[in-house]
């Protein structure tokens, strides 16, 4: 694992090979992509989309794999907070342009990415916004709506003569629609690294070419030395 | 369905005697059909059938010198009865069976069978020497019939349990009518008395599985069937079931049954009584629990939560007239009375289930249509039933008239949706004034339908018999009755399938204020929805294209 080794001296960048996805952080990533997809063929299933799954099973899938996403983001969010992760997030406005032209245009007639990834930062403007909006606004009203459906048999008699069930059914449904979409984005832009399969690689070994300050390295060199690897 | 048509062409009157027996048996709930019964199946009681609390007993009735007989007729039996059962006349006396009268509490209608009129033979009142062949009582065929009167009760009707008894209409109809039972072996009233019992299904079916003039003819969850079912087709009666009689769930106290149509419970959120309680229900849940359905399962929790909007009859009777018996969906009075070569005939073009031919035109009645294995129709109900009297003033703006309408909207907490066989009748009408008419059919006079066959004639004194009035004009009216569906309940493996309601083509389509994810969409979300994802991978294909033609050598985020 540790081929971050040292190996240029102190006071100029170097372009190395370091851990960019903790253990925790690619496990979380992929658990979430498998239940995403159960949930979204058993949800758009039940929902009448298409015929795959019979109605019982589809209902069966998807509450269980609902349960376990609950429980993986309460996990997650607790080490968003407790690894201090969560800045990840916060998009610096300034360099949307950039990223949104290169993937406009800059993409397609070869330019550089205006972005670099750095260790303290992984992620591009333009991803970060995205992932944002994924984190605080279509994450969360999928499960929230989704959370509220699930609890339905407690709450049924009192929504007798209410919009109560067809409300949330409208907000998870609306959610559910916006996360496939992004998803379908999602997906395709993890093929526009240095090849198609550049960044799946990445998130599955955790592992990436960057380029290094050499701060960073010799606190990285440090740091491979006595931490133990979550 | 046998293609070709049977003709069987007879002086109208002749042919009462021969197909009379079970068709004839007329108006409302479940007449005449005892002797049909017994004629179809050798007359051996069903054993070991379970009546509740009720069951085991501690008397043998062929033991108690009262009933060594010999008995003239069923009457004098009675009296026999009552020397030990002092009460038991008072409370008959009070029960529907008898009196055929009642008022709905919630509705404040005036119902029963001596008030209503149907969409099958119409009235009882009128033709009370027919259709009072179904009353527990002897002789009532006109308005001088004694109500008061307790050795007129008829116990044996209900407590027969040799399966020999059969009732006779109580007048003579038209001309041959008087000749109608010939043939049947006499009833030996001290050997019947002498065995005696709580009643099994052969004796309530006797009337209410031939209820609208034949078997399984009304109701759809009612026929002869039930007598021996498979457990496929009720799990409660079936002999390889529970072996229940009707009274198992119909429970009674003083001879008042539970479980009336005309007052029904549509949803019990009582459930089980508690240890030692007895209740006086008829519902699924007094027995079964507001909330069957296995414990520590999802599925199991949400289908409890069904049970809060959905009848347990919904998904537990899949299907009515599943067992070879067929079910009236259509009736059209406006044919009745054809002729050929002055005479009256019936055709015989739909084959049952089990084989037997049901009439598809008769003279007498008009024509017929038949149905096995349907699915019922499907409505929001809470309990009550709003009936068509012979009072009210009809609005034939929308057709068909509702005979009954079935009461509830998906705002009350205590309705539910249940099932309901729906029969679609051409019922004779006054046009003018507006109103259902009484129809004189039964009778040895000149202006019973059933002889004269001359209609406006025989409501004329229909009309005049109840005092009501009448314009002279006689029309055919379309008209609907719905009827709960509640036996027939098949093993829970059968219930039907979540995808029979959740899906676009749903059991349940078109009925307000449901929300069932794989049915109910918004749709324009949908299309949204739809579009995004077709905008999106439109997108993305684009892309791709674009980044293959146009593209140097990569040169992506590092
Ligand atoms: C924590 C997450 C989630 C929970 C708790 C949840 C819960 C539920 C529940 C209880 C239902 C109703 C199912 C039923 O009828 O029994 C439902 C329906 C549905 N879910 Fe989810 N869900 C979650 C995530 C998702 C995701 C990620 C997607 C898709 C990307 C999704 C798509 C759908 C769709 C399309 C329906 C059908 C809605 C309808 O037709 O009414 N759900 N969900």
């Amino acid at each position: 694992m540790s081929d971050a080794t040292l190996t240029a001296p102190v006071g100029r960048p170097t372009k190395q090979t370091v851990m960019i996805y903790t253990r925790y952080e690619r496990f979380w990533h992929w658990s979430q992509a498998v239940l995403i997809f159960v949930l979204a063929m058993s949800g758009f299933g039940l929902h009448g989309t298409h015929g795959l799954v019979p109605f019982g099973l589809a209902v069966k899938v998807h509450s269980f794999a609902a349960i376990a996403l609950i429980v993986l983001w309460i996990f997650t969010t607790f080490w968003h907070f407790t690894t201090g992760q969560w800045r990840q997030y916060l998009p610096k406005l300034s360099g949307l342009p950039a990223v949104i032209r290169f993937y406009a245009w800059g993409i397609l007639t070869g330019a550089p990415h205006p972005y670099t990834k750095t260790l303290k930062r992984k992620q591009n403007a333009l991803q970060s916004l995205a992932y944002l909006s994924f984190m605080v606004i279509i994450g969360p009203a999928l499960w929230s709506s989704g959370i509220v459906y699930l609890t339905y048999p407690w709450w049924a008699h009192a929504a007798i003569g209410t919009i109560g069930l067809p409300a949330v059914a409208f907000i998870h449904t609306a959610a559910a629609f916006l996360m496939v979409t992004f998803v379908m984005i999602h997906v395709y832009m993890t093929t526009t690294g240095k090849t198609p399969t550049h960044y799946v690689k990445t998130m599955i070994t955790g592992y990436d070419t960057i380029e290094l300050t050499a701060a960073e390295a010799a606190y990285l060199a440090e740091e491979e030395r006595e931490k133990p690897r979550l | 369905m046998r293609g070709a048509t049977r003709i069987l062409a007879r002086v109208a009157a002749a042919l009462l005697i021969v197909v009379g027996t079970s068709a004839f048996s007329a108006a409302a709930e479940g007449e005449g059909a005892a002797h049909e019964t017994a004629a179809a199946a050798p007359p051996t009681p069903i054993a070991g059938q379970k009546s509740g609390a009720l069951s085991g007993g501690t008397a043998d009735h062929s033991k108690f010198k009262a009933l060594e007989g010999p008995f003239a007729d069923g009457s004098e039996v009675t009296k026999a009865c009552l020397t030990c059962h002092t009460e038991a006349g008072k409370h008959v006396m009070k029960s529907i069976h008898w009196t055929w009268d009642y008022t709905n509490p919630k509705t404040g209608q005036k119902l029963g069978k001596k008030n209503v009129i149907n969409n099958f033979c119409t009235n009882a009142k009128g033709n009370e020497g027919m259709c009072a062949q179904c009353h527990a009582g002897y002789g009532w065929k006109d308005d001088t019939f004694d109500f008061k009167d307790e050795t007129k009760i008829d116990c044996l009707v209900c407590h027969d349990r040799t399966a020999t008894y059969y009732k006779l209409p109580n007048s003579h109809g038209h001309d041959a009518c008087g000749v109608m039972f010939e043939g049947k072996e006499p009833i030996d009233f001290a050997k019947v008395a002498q065995h005696v019992g709580l009643p099994g299904r052969e004796n309530c079916g006797g009337c209410h599985f031939n209820g609208g003039g034949g078997d399984g003819v009304k109701h759809g969850d009612l026929d002869s069937s039930l007598l021996k079912a498979p457990k496929t087709l009720d799990v409660h009666m079936s002999p390889d079931g529970a072996n229940f009689a009707c009274t198992q769930c119909h429970v009674s106290d003083k001879h008042m049954i539970a479980g009336s149509r005309y007052d029904m419970v549509a949803k019990d959120e009582k459930g089980l009584p508690k240890p030692g309680e007895r209740r006086d229900v008829a519902s699924c849940e007094s027995c079964h629990g507001a909330k069957p359905h296995p414990k520590a399962s999802l599925i199991g929790l949400q289908l409890d939560t069904h049970a809060e909007r959905i009848a347990c009859q919904t998904c537990h009777i899949p299907k009515m007239a599943r067992g070879g018996v067929g079910t009236m969906t259509d009736w059209d009075w406006a044919t009745a009375g054809r002729m050929i070569d002055g005479k009256g005939y019936a055709e015989e073009n739909y084959t049952q289930g089990d084989g037997k031919e049901r009439h598809t035109y008769w003279t007498i009645k008009g024509s017929f249509k038949w149905g096995e294995n349907l699915t019922p129709t499907y409505k929001w109900f809470d309990g009550r039933m709003l009936y068509t009297t012979a009072d009210a003033k009809i609005d034939d703006a929308k057709l068909p008239v509702a005979i009954n309408s079935v009461m509830g909207s998906p705002d009350e907490k205590n309705a539910r949706i249940w099932p309901f066989k729906e029969m679609h009748t051409n019922v004779p009408w006054d046009p003018k004034n507006k109103t259902l008419v009484f129809n004189h059919l039964w009778g040895k006079d000149d202006t019973a339908f059933w002889g004269n066959f001359d209609i406006v004639k025989s409501v004329a004194a229909g009309m005049k018999l109840e005092n009501r009035p009448f314009s002279g004009e006689v029309g055919f009216l379309p008209t609907v009755s719905n009827w709960p569906i509640t036996h027939m309940v098949a093993p829970k493996g059968d219930a039907v399938k979540c995808a029979e309601c959740h899906t676009e083509k749903s059991r349940l389509a078109g009925l307000p204020g449901i929300w069932m994810p794989g049915h109910s969409t918004f749709r324009w979300l949908d299309i949204l929805g739809y579009l995004a994802f077709a905008g999106t991978l439109a997108g993305i294909l684009i892309h791709t294209l674009a980044r293959i033609f146009m593209r140097k050598p990569t040169t992506g985020e590092h």
